[in-house]
């Protein structure tokens, strides 16, 4: 089992999409080569604005967007992000099916959107990134867990 | 030339025979929709299994209806990206088997060329160049069709894709899944001037184009109506996101066609079934003086006869591969 060493926690509120992007920027320029960071929240609480914004701040330019259909965008640059998309899957096993270990081996940065589905599939050192809605365009962000300050 | 073609990137297992990339002699589909249906979405363990348990039944199926034996086949055309990773490599291992068993070319086919393609099969006299709107649950993308392997992105989608915030908006709704056909149903009944839903530009290039802050605002009414105890007027939300959707759309590609200079328009994919989409471009088209090509609906869905016709233009390209052929989740086009 491993140790949870002292992590992230933080929380922002934010008043738009573009500064749901600017907290996922600056988590972003923050977060170490294989992580991984579970994010949680409804149909659209800003879950892909902010994987644009770690995009950004990762330095990776790219175009960013929804891999519901696809399950898995990749992100290459002088950083790897692997965007993942659970919306249409039935549990952790199925994150196995799709090669989940293959990525986690590739020492990128894994976030993974409606990681409510695949609950148990992580090791308890993964950041959780949960988004509540306050109103139709403000959302409380809420960052925890991992090995490194942010 | 006859080619054998397969498609396997999401939903559909399809199988078809094509000749000269430009006539079907048969066109074998196979839909999960049915089983996906259950889950809210395509389940990928469940699809790519569905994909094995069919792919060579129906390849069988396609020769027998065609009346063709594996001699007569010239080559094997296979989507190869982008899509369910798992599902796409089940059509690749399958093609690369079956090209390698029968000596004859292996053609990769990226599925949104193959889409735009469906075109050339419905209208034998269409010809590149062309501007082509391709449209779907996963793609969303204004190509400039410069020749049938020469392509450029004017535009698409920074977030989801047209077929995905008419999927989401569904679920939202309490409708079923894939959520493009009962929301085009429900649209039939409703005003479409209901609900004001937004048109969002976003960055400098004017036709990238945005569907997740329509979704978002769809998401926000019905959880208002729920919250004030109004009743949702669900046929006059479809109506009004069938219109915002099609706006969006039609105002960019007409734009697009003027600056490009072409004659010829083409909608491709699964959401050009969408007859709001296609009145509103039918309409546009006319009065522009362009031509426009919009496939039968059954060439609209994902099928592989779609395949057979851009895997004939590759071949003439050059453009083959050999037994290690990979599949790949994203490509660019």
């Amino acid at each position: 089992m491993p140790m949870r060493r002292w992590g992230c926690n933080m929380v922002a509120i934010t008043n738009s999409e573009v500064e749901t992007e600017e907290v996922g920027e600056h988590f972003g320029t923050q977060i170490p080569d294989g992580s991984v960071v579970a994010l949680y929240g409804e149909l659209g609480s800003g879950k892909t604005a902010f994987v644009r914004g770690m995009a950004r701040g990762m330095g990776i330019d790219c175009l960013v967007n929804s891999p519901t259909f696809t399950i898995v965008n990749e992100y290459l640059g002088k950083r790897n992000l692997f965007h993942f998309d659970m919306y249409r899957l039935g549990g952790a096993d199925e994150l196995y099916d799709i090669g989940w270990e293959d990525y986690l081996g590739r020492r990128g940065v894994c976030a993974v959107e409606w990681s409510e589905n695949v609950s148990g599939a992580f090791e308890g050192d993964e950041y959780a990134v949960r988004f509540e809605k306050l109103g139709d365009s403000s959302r409380r962000i809420t960052i925890e867990g991992g090995n490194q300050s942010c | 030339m006859l080619i054998l073609s397969i498609e396997s990137s999401c939903d559909e297992t399809a199988v078809a025979l094509v000749e000269d990339g430009r006539k079907v002699l048969t066109d074998q589909i196979f839909s999960q929709a049915d089983l996906h249906a259950i889950y809210g979405g395509v389940v990928p363990e469940i699809a790519a299994r569905s994909h094995l348990e069919v792919i060579s039944r129906l390849a069988e199926r396609a020769l027998q209806v065609a009346g063709v034996t594996r001699a007569d086949i010239d080559a094997v055309a296979v989507t190869y990206a982008p899509g369910l990773i798992g599902a796409v490599l089940v059509g690749v291992n399958f093609a690369k088997s079956a090209a390698m068993a029968l000596g004859v070319p292996l053609i990769p086919v990226h599925h949104v060329r193959g889409h735009i393609a469906a075109n050339y099969l419905a209208y034998p006299e269409l010809t590149p160049p062309f501007l082509c709107l391709a449209i779907s649950g996963g793609n969303t993308m204004l190509v400039d069709v410069r020749d049938y392997c020469s392509m450029h992105i004017l535009g698409q989608t920074r977030d989801d894709a047209a077929g995905e915030c008419f999927d989401k908006s569904a679920r939202v709704m309490g409708l079923p899944y894939p959520g493009g056909k009962p929301i085009d149903e429900l649209s039939k009944r409703g005003d479409d001037h209901k609900y004001e839903l937004p048109r969002p530009y976003v960055g400098q290039n004017p036709y990238d184009m945005s569907f997740s802050g329509l979704k978002t605002s769809v998401i926000n009414i019905a959880h208002h109506c729920e919250q004030t105890g109004e009743e949702l007027d669900k046929a006059g939300l479809a109506a009004s996101l069938c219109r915002a959707v099609s706006e969006s759309l039609v105002g960019r590609t007409m734009t697009a066609e003027k600056e490009l200079g072409y004659k010829k328009l083409a909608v491709a994919g699964g959401v050009a079934a969408n007859s709001r989409i296609r009145g509103d471009f039918q309409k546009a088209a006319q009065k522009a003086g362009y031509e426009l090509f919009i496939p039968p609906l059954r060439l609209c869905g994902d099928n592989a006869a779609m395949i057979g016709a851009q895997g004939y233009y590759e071949f003439l390209e050059g453009h083959t591969a050999d037994s290690g052929l990979n599949a790949y989740a994203t490509m660019g086009l």
